[in-house]
């Protein structure tokens, strides 16, 4: 029987069926939980796999990967702080409308995208992942420096009130990425001394203290201890209602798709970076753009259905060469040579049914994600509404702490959270967001890393500013680059290009009502 | 059989999110004397999931909990290439329920070319070497070098211009890199990455000319690469077609060493109990046969012989950095 059928009579399996179920479950619990991010569970469970054989352990992992990934958009929505990195983007659009009392709608939302996203990703995984994972290996230093540098363009985007404040921001975070150990040359910078600083300001205490203390703050500080913090509305045939609205936008959802299965495939940027991405093409193609970061469906979609498509994505270089393309595919490397199997050719001939298995259960894992996340989205937008402030406020504050401890094991990570909680306290009352800061950075490192080696590499072939500006990829990155940045000139030109027919337009639908 | 560890499994990640973290922190306080050890160990990894120091201790741990008759937990704190649980393991608790993967050159080199590592070597005392992967030299398969000579030629003629790229900087990569360019009179472009595999990814893309890799990332992946030389004594067992540096006249072995290692005022009865245990699991022929897969070569060095050797290499590395000008 060939490997294919093996496989799919495999997943289909009672045992492995119970064992997705059951990591995607597990997954969406500890990505919800901030701070407990898709690398930590993985690195959790792969110890309790040990016993296992591979194919159980496999399909465990990696219904953990699908539902960490997911599950981190519940904290994004229900108390504004992401609960993995990939989810920053959510709680963009989340929040508001978690706000308005319409926190299920979100989550429905974020699980649809989910679903689709993770299926896209999956299709590229099985039937291209050789192709895709040798372009991949042609994303150098060089195309890394560009990406960021695009990346950071994306702040004029997530900060649609004040375009400086959100420089200022990204500012910030870039400098903030400096402390610590130098990533290239190992220079010890800015620790003052300290032992605590030499390690750099990590990020997952930065999102905590940025996202989730100003919030727990706010949560005080609006004094109706007795109250929830955000409203709950019930609305019958939530799903049906909300998948029709999102059929009508079908390109949003494979565009994101595509994006973050593209950028899942790039070693080293993963579903942190997809996210947003996907989020600032999302915002560009628009014809609403004002509308993003008041509670848009349009913006939970790009980034949920981004971030999901990215973890089948980072197992495309993982699989194919034994690259990961993010850092929990890098533990699951680790699992798979812990069971005696070396990633490349042998996994598509010698284990063909073991790794088409793998793929197969990341499709049942996404279709799982349905019910399971409709359930458990459910159950935990009803539990944060009905908790009052009282016990919201202490119990998110306590999870913070172990998140930021957890991460590391390092208590200098909880008094970064702290410190970073009060100039995210303070920079919000004075109109900063946190998105820019921690934008800057997570790209500040990688920029930085690309930057140096390119130097390096273009000094060995003596063109040491030429290597920055003659290959395809880095072409391509820097007119992507370009676009992006000029792209609010452009849409203000096409807007006054358009606006006197527009305004008649409008004139004539509303009748004349608008001032 | 595989069903009972369901429930176990369920109930640590559901409840254990939340639970287990903290616990585990708890669980560092009160040490009682006697017969050691009667609670559970920490067996701290400096290093990410999924790494060598990682693979080597999730291997271990069961055998470990056999010989100890107590529940071993691993942990990761990764930061400042190792040097975060470094220091604080120096200074933590020497009472031997938190232990922590060793690694040379790492505990060398940063107390030597950091103004504060954190840690000073002699804090930490050597239990048990377990593993090393030596480092090996290769260039892309389609490259035009075939012997170490070529490539050494080549660049000796055109000073810069071949790029290698390695794992960070002050690194047994880089210390490696020093040693050839010193010993061959060449000058290559060492191209640090952040890690082995973003190392690998740069190489295996063609962004570098060449690389130095340990040997589990040379095993892996072989195919794509011609191995011109590895840091050993003799041939490794792995790759037994490749020369090492030493018989192509080049003085010096180079690889990374994992071992396992304490606070340095642990009391010696703790210290020794440990050593067993660590040289029962490595020289289970089972453990010992996946390790060699993988591209691991054994070492079975105690507590002494472990201390001896790390005092060698720091007069060897101290040294090389300083005659190459690096301190």
């Amino acid at each position: 029987m060939p490997a294919v059928v093996l496989a799919l009579l495999q997943v289909i399996h009672p045992i492995n069926l119970f064992l997705v179920t059951l990591g995607v479950g597990a997954g969406i619990v500890v990505g919800a939980l901030p701070g407990l991010t898709a690398t930590m569970a993985i690195a959790l469970l792969v110890p309790f796999t040990f016993g296992m054989n591979v194919v159980h352990a496999l399909v465990l992992l990696g219904g953990m990967y699908c539902g960490a990934i997911y599950g981190g958009s519940y904290s994004a929505i229900l108390i504004n702080t992401p609960g993995t990195p990939a989810a920053i983007a959510t709680t963009f659009d989340g929040f508001t409308l978690a706000k308005k009392g319409h926190a299920y709608r979100a989550i429905v939302v974020a699980t649809i995208a989910s679903v689709v996203g993770g299926l896209i990703g999956v299709f590229f995984l099985l039937f291209l992942s050789p192709p895709l994972a040798r372009a991949s290996l042609r994303f150098g230093p060089p195309e890394f420096f560009w990406l960021t540098v695009f990346g950071l363009t994306i702040i004029a985007t997530i900060s649609p009130k004040s375009t400086v404040k959100g420089l200022i921001g990204g500012a910030v975070g870039l400098l903030i990425g400096t402390i610590g150990i130098a990533p290239i040359e190992g220079t010890i910078r800015f620790s003052f001394g300290t032992l605590a600083l030499q390690n750099g300001i990590s990020l997952i205490p930065a999102l905590i203290g940025l996202f989730c203390l100003p919030e727990i703050l706010d949560m005080i500080a609006s004094r109706n201890e007795e109250h929830s913090a955000i409203p709950y509305r019930s609305q019958r045939h939530m799903l049906r209602r909300v998948w029709r609205l999102m059929r009508r936008k079908p390109w949003l959802l494979i565009r994101s798709g595509l994006i973050g299965t593209g950028i899942g495939i790039i070693p080293g940027a993963g579903a942190n970076i997809a996210g947003m991405v996907s989020y600032n093409e999302a915002v560009r193609v628009s014809s609403e753009p004002e509308k993003f970061g008041k509670g848009n469906l349009d913006g939970i979609t790009a980034s949920e259905a981004s971030n999901n498509a990215g973890v089948a994505g980072s197992l495309v270089p993982l699989l194919t060469l034994g690259i990961p393309g993010a850092p929990p595919a890098a533990v699951l490397l680790g699992a798979l040579l812990l069971k005696g199997f070396r990633p490349g050719a042998e996994l598509f001939t010698v284990h063909a049914t073991v790794t088409y298995t793998f793929m197969f259960s990341l499709i049942v894992a996404n279709l799982v994600l349905l019910p399971l996340g409709l359930m458990l989205g459910k159950g935990a937008s009803k539990v944060v509404a009905g908790l009052p402030v009282s016990l919201l406020a202490p119990l998110v504050f306590f999870l913070s702490v172990i998140g930021a401890f957890a991460i590391q094991n390092n208590i200098a990570d909880v008094y970064v959270m702290f410190a970073l909680g009060l100039v995210g306290y303070a920079g919000r009352k004075l109109g900063f967001q946190p998105g820019p800061i921690v934008l800057g950075l997570i790209l500040g490192v990688m920029c930085e890393q690309g930057l140096v080696q390119s130097i390096l590499i273009g000094r060995a072939a003596g063109m040491p500013v030429a290597i920055f500006f003659t290959r395809p990829i880095s072409l391509v990155l820097i007119g992507l680059t370009l676009f992006s940045a000029g792209w609010p000139m452009i849409s203000r030109m096409r807007r006054r290009a358009a606006a006197p027919s527009h305004d008649s337009d409008s004139t004539i639908s509303s009748g004349g009502s608008h001032a | 059989m595989r069903m009972q560890r369901m429930p176990r499994i369920a109930a640590l990640i559901i409840a254990g999110a939340v639970m287990v973290l903290p616990m585990a922190l708890f669980a560092a306080g009160g040490a009682e004397q006697g017969s050691f050890p009667t609670r559970a160990i920490n067996y701290v990894i400096p290093f990410d999931a999924g790494g060598q120091s990682d693979i080597t201790a999730q291997y271990q741990r069961e055998g470990l909990e056999r010989e100890l008759g107590v529940d071993v937990v691993i942990r990761h704190q990764a930061g400042a290439g190792g040097a975060l649980a470094w220091s604080a393991l120096a200074r933590g608790r020497a009472d031997g329920y938190t232990i922590a993967g060793n690694n040379i050159p790492h505990i060398v080199i940063q107390p030597l070319v950091r103004d504060n590592a954190g840690y000073r070597t002699e804090d930490l005392r050597p239990v048990y070497l377990f593993q090393t992967t030596p480092i090996g030299l290769a260039v892309a398969a389609n490259s035009p070098f075939n012997t170490l000579a070529e490539l050494i030629d080549h660049a000796r003629a055109n000073p810069g211009r071949v790029t290698v790229s390695g794992s960070g900087t002050h690194s047994g990569h880089h210390l490696a890199i020093l040693q050839l360019q010193y010993l061959s009179g060449t000058e290559f472009t060492y191209v640090p990455a952040s890690g082995a595999a973003p190392s690998v990814t740069n190489f295996l893309g063609g962004h570098t000319q060449a690389i130095l890799a340990n040997s589990d990332d040379l095993v892996q992946h072989r195919e794509s690469m011609k191995i011109l030389a590895i840091g050993t004594e003799a041939r490794f067992h792995a790759l037994p077609e490749v020369p090492t540096f030493m018989e192509q006249g080049y003085d010096f072995t180079a690889g990374i060493d994992r071992g396992v290692t304490v606070p340095a005022n642990t009391p010696e009865d703790i210290v020794r109990r440990l050593e067993r245990a660590f040289d029962a699991v490595t020289r289970d022929p089972a453990f010992v046969s996946q390790m060699e897969v993988m591209g691991f070569e054994m070492q079975y060095l105690g507590a002494d012989a472990f201390a001896e050797y790390i005092a060698r290499k720091q007069r060897e590395i101290s040294t090389v950095l300083r005659e190459l000008g690096e301190l």
